[in-house]
């Protein structure tokens, strides 16, 4: 305890700081090779992505610093404060902000632009584990889950009308976390239903999949007209009532996806659903991103050897399509590596977690887990092909300054409360 | 399920999802992975070289180049087009150009193919203005060939687009690009042809060009094609067509000191300017569908015929050689008639039962004199295999037989029998040497080409060797295969050959030698008249010569189908040839025109009306 006083680094869990570190220095490695072109090789260009993302590296350590600078106990006493504070800067976006490629994401400052959406995924985490954490909070109550669904629905709000609905999405990471917590398992099994009849939905179409549903549900009744179900007499009610919420989704979806969704939204769907093949313009990024990831083959082309890597195949290649640098030109071994590492690094978190005194760290430490499992699950689905566009970026390896930052600040508070676990609380 | 599993579970789920993609991805779907250098990143451009010049033996220039443009298609760059515009441009119809997209597109959608052919240099000009609305497509300047002398085609051959088996067999070509498919454009293909430049382009994703791939670490320089020196005459081989003229066969003339092929003539022929530009695929075809007149076929190298009585001077000389008759021994021909068995062979040579010796028997081209030697040649061995093998062995060190193994694309082997075809031919009776008597005087089962009778002339000539026949002099910074400058010992030896010679001598000389009538004033020539009968026809007309006598400078075979007798048409044709090489010009004019003008259509029709009610028949 004395010496927590004299040094901030007591009790901090190294190994996944290496972790952060082995993966801020791989991802940058591939922004390099992204964007560096042969005029310019000099590590710290301003002009350059790859030099500004080194600053903005380097400049995450002092902000490392000040969040080990503070007692793990400020954090859960203000987390109401800085969910506030982040919701105002979401809102303050539709006055202030920045548009950049067609989303109002962004604060100006000057040099640098800040995205706020990034900061906020650690603050609503900070609000949801102080919710959670409460002591007389029960998830099987239905005004507890309200409460957690309100924390999490205003910021993804507004953050789908910036618009900005993939980092909005991220948002659906917390039914993990509540789950864990105690939130009853059919939370679970109704999104997944949900999921199916969504894709359903686009892949079928409106009208079959309200005949279909139809059908399966005369199908239900049937059977439990035939052998006379006593379970049929309480649970029909049930049954009709299922039926009718799931006519009503397919109904919303189909109406969602035609009327609200713009036509590059359902151009990505329809292009993974396979009912639009164009690799030339809608498809094109997918199309090249398998390709140069395929390209790569068991052992890769070799650092900055990538051709289509370095003749800018994949658009955002820096950003959200940064794996297929890692496919192309680190191959198999290399994406291997990335995924085994950022698994690991994720279970880990996991395990810290658990080994948690405090139900608030614990909530926090899950938290972050299943954001950075969502990242990660929705980028590297989307660059393999087997996911929908959606643009979010790759924890720790997607060029962007508030990304790197967000991505840090979520860890190092958890590093932080872990710190203190053994005490204070 | 513990619920703080459920994440932990996903994860793992999640990552073994993407390890197996990523496995298929990378290391089982071959079909996005492509080869690094042709992969759309890069883009491949070629420099071709200019292609080798021919000249002929004193330096007249036969082959060059002329520019052409071909119009090249990427199809997977193709964007929307006026097609109307383009088709106009092109001079194509809109049916062609979907028959040619498609063509290319199944080739492959990324690597550069023709779309159009040669255009002219004047619709290149209109093109060049619109090329750029045509995206896509891209025109590529060749050089094609280019014949100031209308002859030899036969010897220059043509270059022609590759096919697919070719690009198969040789990576080195690609679909579009031209390869000798005949004539010393095959046999040379890689020295005219050169080494084409290779240049790789980094593009990125708008295909626009952002520099040399690798800083050209791959590119390569063109490296030109080498100029040819033939050892054709082109006068003499200009002038040997022009005496062929409505007359089919071959003429082959030899320089027997070094081997090198003077002339060498099929008619009829073409001219070779015909293989080169738009039409040539319509031309093309109409000479090789034309079975009747085979223009195609160069019969100096690939006609094999019966050789006649020239073929009477390999029998005397194996004769001589296996000491069987001496240059006095004397045969009589009673009747008229050479007896053997209980079969007789026209003597032919009208001696009224004097006797003859082998000179006389050479220049009045005595069948029964010839037929004995062969006899006793055979005979001469215990079993008339060996001896038929002794005498087949002395007959195949003239180059007859097999092929000459020389630089020419094609050839024929021909037929010197041996004992073991007749053994094959016989197999339950003895055979004698009276079964193939026939092969004495050059009909029988032998079959030569013109060039291999030209060889075996030049063989004479040199007196017991020769070299074997080419038709490359020199090439520009090389040397010539040295297997043309070693000379090829017969089995006869050296003596043997003058008495023979001295009856060749006698063929012109003598008032009663077959061909006194072509003689030449001025120069010693040394011949031999030959008709050939033949299934097909009239007989064929056949002559081989050589000139002067002592230090021989140019040896010859003549052909002429269905030329009646030697003295017809080839007789005159070898002593005109050898005097054009020897003095530059005739002393007989009329003797020129009559075969210039003479024309043996008539009988080639002949052939063709009596043979088609057969067929009916």
């Amino acid at each position: 305890m004395r010496s927590r006083k004299t040094n901030i680094f007591y009790g901090i869990d190294w190994i996944l700081v290496l972790f952060y570190f082995v993966l801020i220095f791989f991802g940058w490695i591939n922004i390099y090779s992204a964007t560096a072109t042969d005029e310019s090789l000099d590590l710290f260009n301003f002009s350059t992505e790859y030099g500004k993302q080194l600053i903005w590296i380097c400049l995450s350590f002092p902000l490392i610093l000040l969040i080990l600078l503070f007692e793990a106990k400020f954090y859960e006493k203000y987390a109401s404060l800085i969910y506030i504070v982040c919701l105002f800067s979401l809102a303050g976006l539709f006055v202030f902000g920045k548009n950049i490629n067609g989303a109002t994401s962004w604060y100006d400052f000057g040099g640098f632009s800040l995205q706020p959406s990034e900061f906020a995924k650690a603050a609503v985490a900070l609000a949801i584990a102080k919710l959670v954490s409460e002591k007389q909070f029960n998830l099987n109550k239905l005004n507890n889950q309200a409460q957690a669904l309100i924390i999490l629905f205003i910021p993804a709000v507004l953050i789908t009308f910036q618009p900005d609905p993939g980092s909005a999405l991220v948002y659906s990471a917390f039914v993990f976390v509540l789950y864990r917590e105690g939130l009853p398992f059919y939370y679970i099994t109704i999104g997944f239903i949900a999921a199916f009849l969504f894709v359903a939905t686009l892949y079928f179409g409106f009208l079959y999949s309200i005949l279909g549903s139809i059908g399966l549900f005369l199908l239900v009744l049937l059977y439990f007209i035939y052998y006379r179900n006593k379970a049929f007499k309480k649970g029909w009610v049930k049954i009709v009532g299922i039926y009718l919420i799931s006519a009503l989704f397919i109904f919303s979806v189909d109406f969602v996806f035609n009327n609200v969704f713009e036509q590059r939204h359902r151009d990505r769907f329809n292009i993974l659903l396979g009912k639009t093949v164009d690799v030339k313009s809608i498809g094109y990024n997918t199309n090249q991103s398998v390709i140069t990831i395929a390209s790569g083959g068991m052992t890769g082309r070799g650092f900055l050897e990538g051709e289509r890597t370095q003749g800018n195949f994949v658009p955002e290649n820096q950003t959200d399509y940064i794996f297929t640098i890692v496919g192309e030109e680190w191959g198999f071994i290399g994406s291997l590596t990335v995924i085994l590492v950022f698994v690991f690094f994720l279970l880990r978190i996991l395990q810290i977690a658990e080994r948690q005194k405090s139900k608030f760290s614990r909530v926090y430490g899950y938290s972050i887990a299943a954001i950075f499992f969502t990242h990660f699950t929705i980028n590297i689905g989307m660059v393999i092909g087997i996911l929908p566009t959606i643009g979010i970026p790759l924890p720790f390896f997607s060029y962007g300054g508030s990304a790197l930052w967000g991505f840090t600040v979520l860890l190092f508070l958890f590093i932080r409360l872990d710190a203190n676990r053994s005490y204070e609380w | 399920m513990k619920r703080s599993g459920l994440l932990a579970f996903l994860i793992i789920l999640v990552a073994i999802i993407f390890i197996s993609r990523l496995f298929y991805l990378q290391l089982i779907n071959n079909s996005y992975t492509t080869p690094t250098l042709n992969s759309s990143a890069v883009k491949v451009t070629y420099d071709y070289p200019e292609r080798g010049y021919v000249y002929d033996r004193k330096g007249t220039l036969l082959v060059a180049n002329q520019l052409s443009y071909d119009i090249m298609i990427i199809p997977r760059e193709v964007k929307p087009l006026d097609t109307l515009e383009f088709c106009d441009l092109l001079k194509i119809t809109k049916e062609d150009f979907i028959k040619k997209y498609t063509r290319a597109k199944t080739y492959s959608p990324r690597i550069p193919s023709t779309f159009v052919a040669q255009v002219s240099k004047s619709d290149y000009a209109y093109l060049q203005e619109k090329m750029h609305k045509f995206k896509g497509f891209f025109i590529q300047k060749r050089s094609l060939r280019e014949y100031p002398i209308k002859s030899a085609p036969n010897v220059l051959g043509y270059i022609s687009e590759v096919n697919e088996s070719m690009i198969l067999k040789n990576p080195y070509y690609q679909l579009g690009e031209l390869i000798g498919t005949a004539g010393i454009e095959k046999t040379y293909e890689e020295t005219l042809r050169g080494t084409k430049g290779v240049k790789h382009i980094q593009r990125d994703r708008f295909n626009r060009e952002i520099g040399p791939y690798k800083g050209g670490i791959y590119d390569t320089l063109p490296v030109p094609g080498n100029d040819l020196f033939l050892t054709i005459d082109s006068k003499l081989q200009k002038y040997g067509e022009d005496l062929m003229v409505n007359k089919r066969g071959g003429i082959v003339a030899i320089e027997p000191s070094t081997g090198e092929i003077l002339a060498l003539i099929s008619m009829p022929t073409y001219d070779p300017n015909l293989m080169v530009g738009r039409e040539r695929s319509k031309i093309f075809s109409q000479l090789y569908l034309d079975t009747i007149r085979n223009p195609l076929l160069d019969r100096g190298l690939k006609g094999e015929y019966p050789p006649g009585s020239p073929f009477k001077v390999i029998t005397a000389l194996a004769a001589l050689q296996e000491k069987v008759i001496t240059e006095t021994s004397t045969i009589k021909c009673i009747n008229n008639k050479y007896h053997y068995g209980n079969r007789t062979m026209a003597c032919h040579c009208n001696t009224f039962g004097s006797p003859v010796a082998l000179n006389k028997a050479i220049y009045r081209s005595c069948n029964s004199y010839f037929s004995n030697a062969y006899r006793k040649t055979i005979e001469k061995y215990p079993t008339p295999e060996e001896g038929m093998n002794v005498w087949s062995s002395h007959v195949k060190s003239f180059g007859l037989g097999n092929y000459l193994n020389n630089d020419l694309s094609v050839g024929s082997k021909g037929l010197v029998p041996d004992g073991n075809l007749y053994n094959k031919w016989y197999p339950n009776v003895g055979w004698s040497a009276t079964y193939s008597i026939s092969n004495a005087i050059g009909q029988g089962e032998v079959l030569t080409t013109p060039i291999q009778l030209a060889n075996m002339t030049a063989a004479v000539a040199n007196r017991g060797y020769y070299f074997t026949p080419h038709i490359v002099k020199k090439i520009e910074g090389q040397e010539i295969d040295e297997k043309f400058t070693i000379p090829k010992h017969t089995s006869i030896d050296e003596k043997y050959f003058e008495p023979v010679i001295e009856g060749l001598f006698n063929v012109f000389e003598n008032p009663r030698g077959t061909a006194h009538w072509s003689k030449v004033k001025g120069i010693e020539i040394c011949g031999k008249t030959g008709t050939a009968e033949n299934p097909h026809g009239q007989d064929h007309s056949i002559f081989i010569a050589f000139a002067p006598k002592d230090n021989p400078k140019i040896a010859i075979a003549v052909f002429v189908e269905n030329g009646y007798w030697g003295s017809r048409w080839a007789g005159p044709i070898a002593s005109l040839m050898i005097e054009k090489y020897l003095k530059g010009g005739t002393s007989t004019p009329w003797k020129e025109q009559a075969m210039f003008n003479g024309s043996l259509e008539d009988e080639y029709n002949k052939q063709l009306i009596e043979e088609t009610p057969q067929i009916e028949k």
